[in-house]
């Protein structure tokens, strides 16, 4: 059980709640309190808009303890809007196919289990966009 | 900076013994007993050698085997309890991690001579644990939360390297048929076996674009050295001498989005201009580059950040022959992660060892002619972490020479 290790990360993981840089504007996700771009501290939240898009992404078959059931399940480089990348799954695609550079916004979904006893991890995923930009 | 980063060059550390086990699945050995193997198989090539200081490099002993405490535990177990051991975690790298603290100590003159073994037992576990573990080299709470393996890290970046470049569905196969082209000469290697361009292009996806034959197989091995000051280099150790004439590591951010420009490979590319400028080398004067292939477009990526191609390029040193024994920088000698097999963090002391051996001339069917100057270069994750070491072949060093 990791109840407080995921419990710590909930503003970044519901919210897309990242940081920006006081001294340079560099937009920051995950938060990591000093700035990658200007190596100051940078600890003012900032909110993202939760739209990018894909720079790259690839199917997962063999997938690791925790995660078996989602097989197989598509996992991409999002570019947000603001900067940043992160990485994350890719969800709701129907049959659309994926396609680098293809818009996307972030939504809510369950990342992984742990048993049927065990926790639920939910955080954020990408898919298509559906609301113009 | 470059001095202080180094190993000073008046300092000659050589390799002087190596010791390479089969890599494989070792169901009736266990991490300690395959760690003995290339222990007592690199002690005898040093003549018996008894080091003063062991370092192990190993990355998954922990989530694998419920063992952490390697150093006391290997030492004990290969008789040599009571002497300085510790173990180095790097994921990947961390064998190549394990021989560049090696050449500290040694550099610095605590010791004279010192024992460093990569080893990782995978097949304690199988399946849905092993890929577990091994995702636990990327950022553990932004990658592999998200399910994200190592597979799926390099198939990120092949699918976008492919992209940037316009490289064509069969680009990288090269790479994969050199390896095991290679493999058919090694002893040690896993995969004994040439592949063709058709199995290739036939091979399942197992994370697209990456198929069955641009991933390496992860498996057990253990690999050995002992390097030695010069002046206790052993009476009976392997002549022509194998020096190690640079030493370097760099890291880039862990998370694979967190880094700028991530086709860059930017921890590989510095690690290796520190290694050339520790040496006063560059890319056009080695003659045999190990480097981690531990999927096929790591090995495009480590040749263009070691500069021996420009950006977008190096995948086509695989469609000229440039990477084969008689190319122009002759790779993954021995199979390579792709063929010899990949062990973790034996990885990188294999890479070393086969090196050594080249130069050496004891490459046997694997030798490239006239080697003088060779590279080896490890990564940990999806090159977080990036170990580069050159070696030179070293004729002054002679049989009953004095050799301070």
């Amino acid at each position: 059980m990791e109840v407080s290790r995921h419990w710590r990360l909930r503003q970044q993981r519901y919210a897309l709640v990242g940081e920006v840089c006081p001294h340079c504007d560099a937009k920051i996700f995950p938060p990591r309190d000093i700035c990658p771009d200007c190596g100051q501290d940078a600890k003012t939240l900032y909110q993202f808009s939760g739209r990018g898009e894909v720079f790259s992404y690839t199917t997962v078959h063999d997938a690791p303890a925790g995660y078996e059931e989602n097989a197989p399940y598509t996992v991409a480089l999002v570019k947000l809007e603001e900067g940043p990348m992160l990485t994350a799954q890719l969800t709701d695609l129907g049959e659309q196919p994926v396609e680098i550079g293809m818009p996307v916004e972030m939504v809510t979904r369950r990342l992984r289990e742990d048993g049927e006893r065990g926790m639920l991890v939910y955080g954020y995923k990408f898919r298509p966009r559906l609301t113009a930009a | 900076m470059s001095r202080a980063a180094g190993i000073g060059a008046p300092v000659g550390i050589y390799v002087a013994g190596v010791g390479l086990t089969p890599v494989g699945e070792r169901w009736e050995r266990s991490l300690r007993e395959i760690a003995l193997e290339a222990i007592e198989a690199a002690r005898a090539d040093a003549g018996g050698l008894r080091p003063q200081a062991l370092y192990v490099g190993n990355m998954l002993a922990p989530a694998l085997s419920g063992q952490t405490h390697l150093g006391a535990l290997l030492a004990d177990f290969s008789g040599l309890r009571g002497i300085e051991a510790t173990a180095f975690e790097a994921a990947g790298a961390s064998g190549g991690v394990a021989v560049r603290h090696a050449c500290l100590a040694l550099a610095s003159g605590a010791v004279d001579s010192a024992l460093v073994v990569g080893v990782e037992k995978i097949t304690d576990r199988i399946g849905s644990a092993v890929n577990a573990a091994l995702a636990g080299a990327a950022d553990a709470d932004h990658e592999a939360v998200q399910g994200v393996t190592p597979t799926a890290q390099a198939a990120l970046l092949m699918r976008r390297y492919m992209h940037e470049y316009q490289v064509p569905a069969d680009g990288l196969a090269g790479f994969s048929l050199n390896a095991h082209a290679n493999a058919v000469a090694c002893e040690h290697a896993i995969y004994r076996r040439a592949i063709s361009a058709q199995e290739y292009a036939r091979a399942t996806k197992v994370s697209d674009p990456v198929n069955l034959y641009d991933a390496a197989p992860v498996a057990d091995g253990a690999a050995a050295l002992i390097l030695t000051r010069r002046e206790a280099y052993p009476p009976g150790g392997p002549l022509p001498a194998a020096r190690i004439a640079a030493s370097a590591v760099a890291t880039s951010a862990l998370a694979l989005h967190d880094q700028a420009d991530p086709l860059a490979f930017s921890a590989a590319a510095q690690s290796a201009a520190r290694a050339y400028a520790q040496a006063g080398l560059g890319p056009k004067d080695i003659q045999v580059f190990e480097l981690h292939d531990l999927f096929t477009i790591y090995a495009v990526l480590a040749l263009e950040a070691a500069g021996f191609a420009g950006r977008g390029d190096g995948w086509r040193l695989a469609q000229d022959g440039q990477i084969a024994r008689g190319g122009r920088i002759p790779i993954s000698t021995f199979g390579g992660s792709k063929a010899r097999g990949d062990s973790g963090g034996a990885t990188g002391v294999y890479q070393i060892g086969e090196v050594a051996l080249q130069l050496q001339g004891r490459a046997g069917a694997a030798q490239v002619p006239s080697v003088r100057l060779g590279m080896a270069q490890c990564l940990g994750g999806a090159g977080a972490t990036a170990v580069t070491h050159i070696l030179a072949r070293d004729e002054s060093l002679r049989q009953g020479s004095d050799s301070s």
